[in-house]
């Protein structure tokens, strides 16, 4: 169990149960998160119950282009992270860091295409306000779940590339033990984080095109 | 006695003995601020948040103050009617969030969680004292809300005010309470972790002390529920800070939808005030009536039916907002399921008071009180989810008795009950007894007389949060503010007599009430890692007498801790 010790903490006697614990703590973290963006999910879904005919207008109005890309960023992002989290389990440190850097490239990547998406919607007039494009009055309520949700997953994204970035840097510098189970966790949380997109891009970018 | 203790169903360590005299312990391993404030260990931490916790209820109480001085005359004395506002939504907030919520969890609870469990630590060491920054940080952010100038939208923050009208601090005391909220959380998982993966060895879960259980279904509530408060607060300072109208009637928004999110958490959150308290009312009853649990395993399924249907029954609150007549039947229905897991925890404790070998102490006082009063609170709750009832009642001082009978007549009891019971523990000294069973005969006489008239005053028509009022009501105003300077004395009481202890206090031995929970097989205070060895479990909890037989009325019975020497 080579750098099995140094990646042991208290109060745990075995690294076997301290990666159960973390694996096991971030799951609970996942459920939490989950019921964050599933409130949100469904003061989404009761409001396109009330008003269909303004959020399939305007949901017609985002950019699917920008959207389609960056789900498939995000998507590969948790591939290249599964890569780097199980390598650094089985102590492949190149490999580890291979697809960790990955990760950040496409986690960066993400927010980039984002942020020029953000910058089309903000001169076409999609975000609500005096010059709102749109007609129906609703349709600012759809927008308004277009910011707050992206806007929500955009944190976690950036979250997401903190802590990716800090282990990162953490086992390329050998402060922190390949066996940690840091890796595993964050791997999870980044998962969740492309889990929740894929739930929001039919709901923001498909629905108002069917 | 040997012979007793010879019957029992497994032998055990009765009286562990008294090691570690002269060692360290948790309080002088280490020395220097830093040892404080960086500190992993869970009892430092939770000292920590004692610290922070009686700041806050100290705040809480001082709006608490103001509102029962204002309310002992008909007309506007004191305040302002927008100062009024500011000041119950102060005391609110800060009760519920930053006292009520993480009082008895993250103090007892990060004390005694891995103690009762036969844990070096919580599972999550660091991410504890992380969540004790959060807490601070929370703190401080509301502080700064209320110091710029106060919220006024009740606790509950309410659409469309609390996005278009109100002129207050909502934003900062919103983000407040989210940021408090991941603190909730972080506790709550780690509770999870902690119970699942820490375990001593032969401590299964049908072994656990009911307090352990009821922090775990309590965790369960709050990693669920939080975060759609968290969810539903963020919506609120998006309408605020950017105009996102997501409530907003003018264009279609429902401001209904935010009623529904918000007591989808309340609902959930009311229990999560109140189910630690019924694990520390479990230890309590008990041990002073030398007891076996009466129903161990159905007080083990109260607690998680509780922590389910507790999140089905928000609609109660919704009565007359508008919401169809058949949703208010099948609210006002599960309603009445729910107060069948709590009324057999009452049930269960009276039947251990029966045959038991009573004894008065300071914290049996706390815990009968805390029986009577959540007993009211819980009955009432009852009345207002009976629709007929409640649209009478609705938004009356009905409904504030109601919540204050359990809240803090329960739950703070409780609290108080704890406190006691553990101060030995927690401190290595005794209280003196007497001023202890005073200030809790007190305790129960001030509450009564500040909330029983709010029953009657509600029920007569007195509607809340108005700080003026017909004439007719004063007599109960009076009454109820009157009691509340007794309360505030019954609060304060301890205060000074435990804070006396810690200098001229008695040392406390290993085990003061002779009681059966692991925690009390190591020194008081406990050493840094908590045990002399790591103990080793085979028998359940609260052996106070043998098994399948009554205790006897002549002596006192042997106990027998649950725990042994590995
Ligand atoms: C025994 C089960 C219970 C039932 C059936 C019940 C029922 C109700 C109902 C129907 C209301 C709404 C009254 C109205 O607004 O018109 C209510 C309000 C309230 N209850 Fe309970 N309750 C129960 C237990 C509890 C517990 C255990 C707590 C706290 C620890 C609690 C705290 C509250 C609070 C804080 C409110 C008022 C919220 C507000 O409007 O500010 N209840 N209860
Ligand atoms: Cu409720």
């Amino acid at each position: 169990m080579s750098g099995g010790q140094e990646a042991l903490r208290e109060p745990w006697d075995s690294l076997r149960r301290q990666r159960e614990a973390a694996s096991f703590g971030t799951w609970l973290f996942l459920g939490s998160e989950a019921l964050l963006f599933g409130g949100l999910m469904m003061a989404f879904a009761v409001n396109r119950v009330l008003h269909g005919d303004a959020f399939a207008a305007a949901g017609h109005e985002t950019n699917v282009v920008y959207g389609t890309v960056n789900t498939l960023v995000l998507l590969t992002s948790s591939l290249t992270m599964a890569v780097g989290a199980e390598a650094a389990r089985a102590e492949l440190r190149k490999l580890a860091l291979v697809g960790l850097s990955l990760t950040l490239v496409f986690a960066l990547a993400f927010l980039i295409i984002k942020g020029f998406e953000w910058r089309d919607d903000f001169r076409q007039h999609l975000f609500p306000g005096p010059n709102f494009k749109l007609q129906e009055s609703a349709a600012r309520i759809f927008f308004a779940f277009y910011w707050v949700m992206t806007g929500l997953h955009g944190l976690h994204v950036t979250g997401g590339i903190a802590v990716i970035g800090w282990i990162t840097w953490q086992a390329w510098t050998g402060q922190r033990a390949l066996r940690s189970p840091a890796f595993e966790a964050v791997a999870l949380y980044w998962h969740l984080v492309d889990i929740v997109w894929v739930f929001l891009y039919p709901l923001l970018y498909l629905g108002g095109r069917a | 006695m040997s012979d007793i203790a010879a019957e029992g169903p497994i032998p055990g360590d009765a009286q562990p003995h008294q090691g570690l005299r002269g060692a360290p312990s948790y309080l002088t391993a280490e020395h220097g601020l830093a040892a404080w404030f960086l500190t992993t260990d869970h009892k430092r931490i939770a000292l920590l948040y004692a610290a922070a916790l009686t700041v806050f209820f100290f705040i809480g109480g001082a709006g608490a103050v103001a509102i029962r001085m204002e309310l002992f005359t008909p007309q506007a004395d004191l305040l302002s009617a927008d100062g009024y506002n500011r000041m119950f939504t102060l005391h609110g907030t800060v009760m519920v969030w930053f006292f009520l919520v993480p009082s008895i969890p993250n103090t007892f609870g990060n004390f005694l969680l891995p103690l009762m469990i036969g844990a070096r630590d919580l599972a999550f060491p660091r991410l504890n004292l992380f969540s004790w920054y959060l807490f601070i940080g929370a703190g401080a952010l509301l502080v700064y809300a209320l110091v710029a100038g106060g919220v006024d939208t009740g606790w509950t923050f309410y659409t469309p005010f609390s996005t278009a009208y109100s002129q207050s601090y909502v934003m900062a005391a919103a983000l407040a309470v989210v940021l408090v909220g991941f603190s909730s959380i972080a506790t709550g998982v780690n509770f999870i972790a902690t119970v699942h993966m820490l375990r001593a060895p032969g401590m299964t879960w049908f072994r656990l002390p009911l307090l352990v259980w009821a922090l775990y279904g309590t965790s369960l509530v709050i990693v669920l529920a939080t975060p759609v408060l968290t969810l539903v607060l963020l919506l609120i300072v998006a309408e605020r800070a950017f105009g996102l109208p997501i409530f907003d009637p003018a264009y279609g928004g429902d401001p209904l939808l935010f009623q529904h999110l918000f007591w989808f958490y309340s609902h959930p959150a009311v229990y999560i005030m109140i189910l630690p308290s019924f694990g520390v009312v479990s230890e309590l009853v008990t041990c002073f009536s030398r007891r076996q649990v009466f129903g161990y395993t159905f007080m083990v399924y109260a607690i998680l039916w509780i922590a389910v249907v507790g999140f089905l029954v928000w609609g109660h609150h919704m009565f007359v907002s508008g919401q169809s007549l058949y949703a208010n039947i099948v609210f006002s229905f599960l309603s009445f399921i729910i107060a069948v897991p709590s009324a057999i925890k009452v049930f269960n404790w009276t039947f251990t008071l029966y045959r038991g070998q009573i004894t008065f102490d300071a914290p049996m006082l706390y815990a009968l009180g805390f029986i009577g009063l959540f007993t009211l609170g819980g009955l009432t709750g009852l009345f207002l989810a009976s629709v007929p009832i409640d649209v009478h009642v609705t938004d009356t001082y009905f409904v504030v008795a109601h919540f204050h009978f359990i809240m803090v007549g329960g739950a703070v009891s409780a609290f108080y009950g704890g406190l006691h019971f553990w101060w030995p523990k927690i401190t290595g000294r005794m209280y003196p007894d007497v001023w202890a069973r005073f200030a809790a005969v007190l305790m129960f006489f001030g509450f009564c007389f500040t909330f029983f008239p709010q029953f009657i005053m509600g029920f007569l028509g007195m509607p809340r949060r108005y700080q003026v009022y017909p004439p007719e009501f004063q007599i109960w105003h009076v009454l109820s503010s009157s009691g509340a300077v007794l309360l505030a004395c019954a609060y304060l009481l301890p205060m000074g007599y435990l804070a006396w202890s810690l200098i001229w206090g008695d040392r406390a031995e290993e085990d003061p009430w002779k009681a059966t929970g692991l925690e009390w097989r190591t020194s008081s205070p406990p050493p840094r890692d908590n045990f002399r060895t790591m103990p080793a479990v085979d028998t359940g909890p609260y052996f106070y007498h043998p098994d399948k037989e009554g205790p006897r009325h002549d002596e006192p019975e042997a106990h027998q801790n649950q725990g042994r020497e590995t």
